[in-house]
């Protein structure tokens, strides 16, 4: 794991708060983001993750607190640091008539870049035999592919990127992924990344903030966020009958969450020796019968759960 | 000339002139109009045919058919030799028609005015008024004691024409108008319907073509987020405005100059006054229309509500304007305010260098207060401009 040291912050965000008409988005957020660090804003919709990034990227101001990117403030550097920043926002459409390499070419020459630069990114992003395709030809994962190439143009000190693989099938995530893990090895290039899907975090990112209702509710590295109650034990299982309810199990005084829509339960147990057997005689005295039961390592979605009490991705 | 100023102010303001980017941005525009087929055939084929229908419609003098209610009276004098059924009766050939009332037929010939072919009806009050709330009648006859009585809204021209008509033969002994020495037609070039209707429609043409071309387009960027995008990068946002305008500009001309050359391949319409006038005033008012489209499409980012703004500016203006016909016919207090409504001024400045053979002296007035509008509108325009 790189270790990053204090003085060499690429962003800075103090206390920030940003609210619209109806909603506080975001309730006081600071954090520091390291060169070359690779960080993830990680929860459900709504937590104000896109509301702080588009802070970072510019696009919003903040009502009360202070961000500083390579040690400036947007106002007065925008040329300065749209040349340094490369960013995909949630759901970009491009424009539908052009191509993949002609919506290449008008971004480059935002840069003034040249060329071969274009050819470089089409090849990072593997859009090669798409290169004379319209945008609006593309599927999702493809489009997803465009937006990253556009952010990476620029060979950017900072990428943000704004859920870049919601709604992508596992395949398409995957190559994005792959992408960005290549860029990790390459370059000194800080990335934000938000996203509700904790694979991505896990992943991708050495740093993990976990946000929700326009807080942060945790941070760390993987190892750190886990390391919490890491006596508990995760036990998934599934019986051999259907069952609509779930007040046997409330009523049962361990701690199990049954989910209806798939009927599998999950049971977290803390001193496994002596509660595990308890367990499978209540479920032999209610004469129900294990068909699945299987232990499994604690997940980011566990602990958003014991913070939030629902799941990242409700 | 508005993009060439713009682009100086901007070198001598800031030293970061950046021609690529706008020459990309062009391009790029450029090509996105020219990949959609529709564009061109609203912009370019729908003019056309609009001119094509129109003219054929109002410059062939085919016979004018006019039905004309009659009420049916129950009085004794209805047999007065005086009375419409007696005249018609006498003069007018009868149809007859299995399910419905019989008609008469009457063909009021004249030479100059070309005919006049008169379906009368006969019909209660309840029918006449349906009828004259559909429009398919516009005068009733009513034989009041041996008098015709004409019924008709005396605002309406063409009952009023009705009126002058009928009146002038009902109860003579010859159905016929004079063949007045005194009426001459006109031929002399100009004076048709189709060379005041022309300059009107390319002037409508520049307005709709910015308007939706602009205004929509750019509204749509921004719902999809393609603008936020953009601007999220070292690009000029005045260069993206100006590459759109020039794009479209460009378009604009290759419109009018079509719709010229078919008015004038199939009209035989000239331009009888300078060219130079006139392409100086179709700068103008594509400065003031592009300026227009930027202040209508600045903060929404909705395309239903887009639509709507769009319609509610250029409504009035297509309404008022003239385009059709003269807004001569608006009442007098009216006219001063018509006839600075910028459509207005450039339809009337493109009709003068058309028709009436105006220079640039004639225009030069409308040129400055057209193109001062649309800078005026551009920049409140780009000032409000939301770009996310």
């Amino acid at each position: 794991m790189q270790q990053f040291r204090d003085n060499d912050s690429v962003i800075e965000v103090d206390d920030v708060y940003k609210s619209f008409k109806t909603v506080e988005a975001v309730k006081g957020i600071s954090l520091r983001i390291h060169k070359g660090q690779f960080v993830a804003l990680l929860g459900p919709n709504g937590a104000g993750k896109t509301t702080l990034v588009e802070m970072i990227e510019g696009i919003q101001k903040p009502d009360k607190g202070e961000i500083n990117i390579l040690g400036k403030h947007w106002k007065g550097n925008e040329d300065e640091l749209h040349n340094a920043i490369g960013l995909s926002l949630q759901e970009t459409r491009f424009i539908d008539k052009l191509t993949v390499e002609e919506t290449l070419k008008l971004f480059s020459s935002f840069y003034q870049l040249n060329k071969n630069r274009i050819n470089e990114i089409i090849n990072i992003i593997g859009l090669e035999e798409k290169r004379k395709s319209y945008t609006v030809n593309l599927s999702g994962g493809q489009r997803q592919k465009i937006a990253l190439g556009i952010a990476l143009l620029n060979n950017p000190k900072i990428l943000l990127l704004d859920e870049p693989t919601t709604g992508l099938d596992p395949n398409a995530r995957r190559e994005i992924w792959a992408i960005l893990m290549q860029l990790k090895e390459k370059s000194q290039t800080s990335l934000i990344l938000t996203t509700h899907y904790m694979e991505e975090a896990e992943q991708l990112c050495d740093y993990i903030i976990i946000m929700d209702y326009g807080k942060i509710l945790r941070e760390g590295t993987l190892n750190e966020l886990l390391k919490e109650n890491v006596e508990e034990h995760y036990i998934e299982f599934s019986l051999d009958k259907i069952l609509f309810h779930d007040e046997l199990f409330k009523n049962s005084g361990f701690n199990i969450e049954w989910g209806r829509a798939n009927n599998k339960g999950l049971l977290i147990l803390k001193d496994i020796e002596s509660d595990l057997p308890e367990f499978l005689n209540f479920i032999k005295t209610n004469n129900l019968q294990l068909r699945n039961f299987e232990s499994r390592r604690k997940t980011l979605d566990d602990l958003f759960i014991n913070l939030a009490g629902r799941h990242l991705n409700e | 000339m508005i993009f060439l100023l713009i682009l100086q102010a901007d070198t001598l303001m800031n030293k970061s002139f950046k021609t690529e980017q706008l020459f990309a941005l062009i391009i790029s525009h450029a090509k996105e109009l020219m990949r959609e087929p529709s564009v061109l055939f609203w912009g370019i084929v729908f003019p056309i045919l609009m001119a094509l229908g129109l003219g054929i419609a109002f410059t062939q003098k085919a016979e004018m058919t006019e039905r004309i209610g009659i009420i049916e009276t129950k009085n004794d004098l209805s047999d007065s030799v005086y009375s419409i059924e007696a005249f018609l009766d006498k003069h007018a050939e009868k149809i007859h028609h299995a399910n419905s009332p019989d008609e008469y037929k009457l063909i009021v010939k004249n030479k100059k005015l070309g005919n006049t072919v008169y379906i009368f009806q006969k019909m209660n009050w309840k029918e006449a008024t349906i009828l004259l709330k559909k429009g398919e009648i516009n005068l009733v006859l009513e034989d009041k004691n041996g008098e015709i009585e004409y019924n008709f809204d005396p605002a309406g021209p063409d009952a009023q024409l009705n009126y002058l008509k009928l009146s002038k033969i009902l109860g003579s002994s010859k159905p016929v108008i004079e063949n007045s020495e005194n009426i001459e037609p006109l031929t002399l070039k100009g004076t048709r319907y189709i060379d005041f209707f022309i300059p009107g429609l390319m002037a409508l043409g520049i307005l709709m073509s910015s308007i939706w071309g602009l205004g929509y387009t750019l509204i749509e960027k921004r719902s999809k987020k393609l603008l936020r995008r953009m601007i999220a990068t070292p690009m000029k946002k005045s260069y993206f405005l100006i590459s759109f305008m020039s794009v479209r500009t460009v378009m604009n001309f290759f419109e009018s100059l079509l719709l010229f050359v078919f008015s004038n391949l199939v009209f035989g319409i000239t331009i009888q006054g300078s060219i130079v006038a006139l392409l100086l005033i179709f700068i103008a008012g594509n400065v003031n229309f592009a300026g227009l489209a930027t202040l209508i499409s600045a903060r929404t980012a909705n395309p239903e509500v887009g639509n709507g703004i769009i319609s509610a500016v250029t409504t009035p203006m297509f309404v008022l304007s003239g385009i059709f016909f003269s807004y001569q016919h608006f009442p007098d207090w009216a006219i001063p305010i018509i006839k600075i409504i910028p459509l207005t001024m450039l339809a009337d400045s493109v009709r003068s260098i058309f028709i009436e053979g105006a220079g640039f002296s004639e225009i030069v007035l409308p040129f400055f207060i057209l193109f001062a509008m649309g800078i005026l509108f551009f920049s409140i325009g780009l000032k409000m401009f939301k770009w996310y």
